[in-house]
């Protein structure tokens, strides 16, 4: 693959993924800060060296991005501090390789840092209470929430296609034997199909299983160009191709089961000039079961229809033909309000062969999709194609 | 009967008719007269002329199917906690637009995909005294 010309002449030189789970004594800032040393000794640079600062999270105001700055005491040349839901780090990386190709920066960290769990927030059954917010004139009433919303996403396609509860449960467990494989995930007691159908409603057609958890947590990435990266402590993994794109309910005529995926995802392929099957890896945003099947579907790895074939029968675990979320996922690993920035830092670690039990078996390409919002509703997605330098 | 207690929606300049029609029961929809776009939600411009001079509202027939739905089961919002299960759905409306809504008076469970509604409309009390009416369907 070419290396000189936009995206491949960018690289991510460094990553790191907070241990922790559950993080009472810390805020989120310092988990941000911790992750930021984790991902620069990574990568063999310095704080010193960033002169670009991405981040977001579920708490970050306007201007948020500022306080980030000072609480590092760093005075970055480029900031961007969009907030798109759980795909903004996506998004930043892709972000992130534009700016360092058009000379406005040329160390981009990238942050993600969370107290969900110890917070006690209900991110998805919490629904919608009162909100002075006219966009919200028209949904609070309803009490819809995000897993209702999700769930609304499932009954369609069940009843379009004749997917099932059984075809879902299915990546439940597969998520949770990806995660027995990973040390650090949340939940690694093995389940079964039975155990996710068994297990109470939350909004028909998702049951708890269905899910994901919520933890504590945080991540960082830097982002260089190849050529720098190339001459630091970690292998360096290529951008290959990025998209990004948002769904909605438009004037009140949009189908349902079309999500952002499928506007970003094809956007990313052109660009990486690559086919579906040259892909050896897939991150898969997992908020809940019904999220990785639209997601497949939409970004093309099988035809409207068939994602619930697609997911059985261990297709996408460790030994299938597209191996989905390696370390777990949202639905096993961690999932502190925002997934994005793990899809990234599990790819990397991946493709430069770093995943113990778990790794794949020398996996060339990766494909990182993170949504952002509620699928059913409105919604972001952010894809990023990245692979080993050639 | 439902038991969900509805929270206020916040109604702005651009959906005060709206809100007015659910008062005088009445489900109304927003169309652009020169683009013959129906809009919902309603908006201050037609997202295709981006012109306010040819939008009107007119009364709907309030008959629809249900687009999809779910059953909820958990939602610790206040107005919701106490009415679980109940029926969250998209209904798509005779005259080509979708409302997000509740079906109600029935089993949810005897909800489905496809199902011919009708709306009906719930007053519910304001700190104010004064009231204001949401719109939820009704298995036909
Ligand atoms: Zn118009």
């Amino acid at each position: 693959m070419t290396s000189n010309q936009f995206p491949t002449n960018i690289a991510i030189a460094g990553v790191y993924e907070h241990e922790s789970r559950f993080s009472p004594d810390k805020t989120e800032f310092q988990i941000m800060a911790e992750c930021a040393k984790g991902a620069l000794d990574d990568s063999g640079l310095a704080l010193a060296d960033v002169d670009g600062l991405f981040g977001a999270s579920m708490t970050m105001g306007m201007m948020g991005i500022v306080d980030l700055a000072e609480y590092l005491n760093i005075r970055p040349s480029h900031i961007d501090g969009s907030n798109i839901g759980g795909s903004s780090f996506v998004s930043h990386v892709n972000h992130a390789a534009a700016a360092i190709n058009a000379g406005l920066c040329d160390v981009a960290l990238v942050l993600y840092g969370s107290t969900a769990a110890s917070n006690a927030m209900a991110i998805g059954t919490g629904g919608s209470s009162g909100s002075r917010n006219p966009e919200t004139a028209f949904t609070v009433p309803y009490g819809m929430t995000t897993v209702g919303s999700y769930a609304m996403y499932a009954n369609l396609h069940m009843k379009k296609y004749g997917t099932t509860s059984e075809q879902l449960a299915e990546i439940a467990v597969t998520m949770r034997h990806h995660a027995s494989l990973n040390p650090l995930a949340k939940m690694r007691k093995l389940i079964t199909v039975d155990d996710v159908l068994s297990s109470r409603l939350i909004s028909s057609p998702l049951h708890l299983l269905d899910c994901c958890i919520i933890s504590d947590g945080g991540g960082a990435v830097v982002v260089t160009s190849l050529e720098r990266a190339r001459d630091l402590r970690s292998k360096p993994i290529q951008i290959l191709g990025c998209g990004e794109a948002v769904q909605h309910q438009g004037v009140g005529d949009t189908d349902l089961l079309t999500i952002a995926a499928k506007q970003s995802g094809n956007q990313a392929f052109a660009m990486a000039g690559l086919k579906r099957s040259d892909i050896d890896l897939a991150m898969i945003y997992d908020s809940f079961t019904i999220t990785v099947l639209a997601t497949l579907e939409n970004l093309g790895f099988c035809k409207a229809g068939e994602g619930g074939n697609f997911v059985t029968g261990g297709n996408i675990g460790l030994k299938g033909t597209l191996p989905v979320n390696p370390d777990g996922g949202g639905l096993s690993s961690n999932h502190p309000g925002m997934r994005g920035i793990f899809l990234i830092i599990e790819a990397v670690k991946q493709l430069r062969g770093e995943c113990g039990e778990r790794q794949l078996d020398s996996p060339e390409t990766a494909l990182a999709h993170g949504t952002g919002g509620t699928i059913g509703d409105k919604h972001s997605g952010a894809t990023l194609i990245l692979g080993v330098t050639q | 009967m439902s038991n969900i207690e509805h929270p206020l929606p916040y109604a702005s300049f651009e959906s005060l008719g709206y809100w007015e029609g659910t008062g005088r029961d009445e489900l109304v929809l927003q169309r652009c007269n020169k683009c013959q776009i129906v809009q919902h939600r309603p908006r201050g411009i037609c997202v295709n002329c981006l012109d306010a001079s040819n939008l009107e509202h007119f009364v709907a027939s309030g008959k629809g199917t249900v687009y999809t739905y779910t059953v909820t089961e958990q939602n610790q919002a206040k107005g919701f906690a106490k009415a679980c299960p109940y029926v969250l759905a998209y209904v798509d409306l005779e005259e080509g637009s979708r409302i997000l809504t509740n079906i109600v008076d029935c089993e949810p469970y005897d909800v489905s995909v496809g199902a011919e509604v009708m709306v009906k409309f719930v007053t519910q009390e304001r700190p104010d005294t004064e009231s204001f009416a949401v719109p939820v369907f009704t298995l036909s």
